[in-house]
């Protein structure tokens, strides 16, 4: 199990540097896929085969495939100069360093963390459907709430008038008035 | 594996004779008895085109995007209960394995067409992935009724569930919305709006050559035998029938009507506008699916407490 976790782990760092690193908008991606679907087999080997299940079809499948999406309609390729132009080494100080006292605080709270003190326990996808509508209720509704507005605003950013495009139907509106 | 490309590159004889037989024509009768060798043969053919890959092309991506069809494809055929001991993996999370790898297959058209870098092939890859993503919204959607009825994510479990009588009856909506979406979600005709010959020349596979294309053209009729199998698991009790035959027997026979009936849909219906098939999607599918949870949740709930 352990080797298994390593494994996935390196897998999911060495694609997460790659992600960042590489200049080619889609390739970088690709390997954010691959970063997700090894957490998602990280979450699996601890005994969260729901979570996992659902990190492959949420994030990997519907959420990137969006970002490809829009990825390839703008067509953003190698975009090395504008880069250089707007992240200056100097916009990277402040988040870096706040990303750091992050880490510290991580390392301190983990320092007394054993293993053998937290087995892995399996949890079926019914467990978490029954703590998810009893103990969580708010926070689903909560969030339930979050996406329709979600959804509201989308709609009123995309509502226009309706344009006929087609010179057939064009005409046809035409004789129409 | 071999026993699903064996019925994968069988099924293209089949759909090209049956759909003659459709279109009243013969259809391939050649090649060996009944021209049942005119697959082995277009298949040492395209063994030996050569495989080109376009200079302008995005060449790992390029390589990469068949082999993603193919591997998630294959996954999802490890969940799928052939009958009660003859299976790979009895997951508790079985048909949210099976939706993963759907939602990965997406992947191997998009990037497929995008790494094509041909205008055809990207208005291809964007056309299926708005499609795809659509209507995987309510084909997870119309499975919630058969898990809310058999209680669990097993597919094993599902089929066990279905003795007392087959999903397909008090399911009938979600049925019927499953087999719409699996036909959007392999892209066959009449929703092969991806690969629209007449508009885009083939989509996102006009630059595949060799067995890159044939890798797409076998991923498709795998694809049909996935969905067939699954709705035959889901739907209509997997192995499960009458006890004179073996129940392996009962499941690829329903699996092959299924078969068929991709097959006719195919030959019969004529290909919708692209705009028609989202709003179908969005505007009538959906709505229907979430009333069919509603009302499954409703008799469940009223059964549970009476």
């Amino acid at each position: 199990m352990n080797t298994i976790f390593y494994i996935t782990a390196a897998v999911a760092i060495i694609a997460s540097l790659m992600a960042i690193t590489n200049k080619n908008a889609i390739h970088a991606l690709l390997y954010l896929i691959l970063t997700l679907l090894s957490i998602s087999v990280i979450f699996y080997t601890l005994g969260a085969p729901f979570i996992a299940a659902l990190e492959v079809i949420v994030y990997a499948g519907a959420i990137m495939v969006l970002f490809i999406f829009v990825v390839m309609m703008l067509n953003v390729g190698l975009q090395e100069e504008v880069e250089n132009r707007w992240l200056t080494p100097r916009k990277f100080l402040i988040p870096s360093l706040l990303a750091a006292i992050l880490l510290i605080l991580f390392m301190i709270a983990l320092k007394d963390f054993r293993f053998e003190n937290h087995p892995a326990i399996d949890v079926a996808p019914k467990e978490v459907g029954i703590s998810l509508f009893t103990t969580y209720l708010i926070a689903v509704e909560l969030s339930a709430i979050l996406l329709l507005a979600g959804i509201v605003g989308a709609y009123h950013l995309g509502k226009q008038k309706k344009k006929v495009t087609h010179r057939f139907l064009v005409k046809q509106a035409r004789i129409k008035k | 594996m071999i026993v699903v490309l064996t019925i994968a590159a069988g099924l293209i004889y089949v759909e090209r004779r049956l759909l003659a037989l459709f279109q009243d024509r013969r259809g391939p009768n050649r090649v060996g008895p009944f021209g049942v060798l005119q697959v082995v043969a277009d298949m040492v053919k395209i063994f030996f085109k050569e495989d080109w890959i376009p200079p302008f092309a995005d060449k790992a991506v390029f390589i990469m995007a068949p082999g993603i069809l193919i591997i998630s494809i294959f996954l999802t055929f490890a969940v799928i209960p052939f009958t009660d001991t003859f299976l790979v993996l009895d997951s508790n999370i079985g048909l949210l394995f099976f939706l993963g790898n759907s939602s990965l297959g997406v992947y191997s058209v998009v990037l497929g067409g995008w790494a094509s870098n041909n205008k055809y092939s990207l208005l291809g890859a964007i056309r299926a992935s708005a499609q795809m993503l659509t209507y995987e919204v309510f084909m997870g959607l119309s499975l919630v009724g058969v898990v809310m009825m058999a209680d669990s994510f097993s597919l094993r479990e599902i089929v066990l569930a279905q003795k007392g009588g087959w999903f397909v009856i008090p399911q009938f909506l979600g049925f019927l919305t499953f087999l719409i979406a699996g036909i959007a979600e392999t892209h066959r005709a009449p929703f092969d709006i991806p690969e629209a010959d007449g508009e885009l020349v083939a989509g996102y596979h006009s630059e595949y050559s060799g067995m890159k294309f044939g890798m797409f053209f076998v991923g498709e009729y795998m694809g049909v035998t996935m969905i067939s199998a699954l709705i035959t698991t889901l739907f209509l009790g997997g192995w499960l029938g009458p006890e004179f035959l073996p129940p392996a027997f009962w499941f690829f026979f329903k699996t092959g009507f299924f078969i068929c009936l991709f097959i006719l849909i195919r030959a019969s219906l004529p290909r919708p506008r692209y705009d028609q098939l989202m709003e179908a999607g969005w505007k009538v599918l959906l709505p229907l699916v979430l009333l069919n949870i509603l009302v499954t949740g409703a008799v469940l709930l009223f059964k549970h407490t009476s």
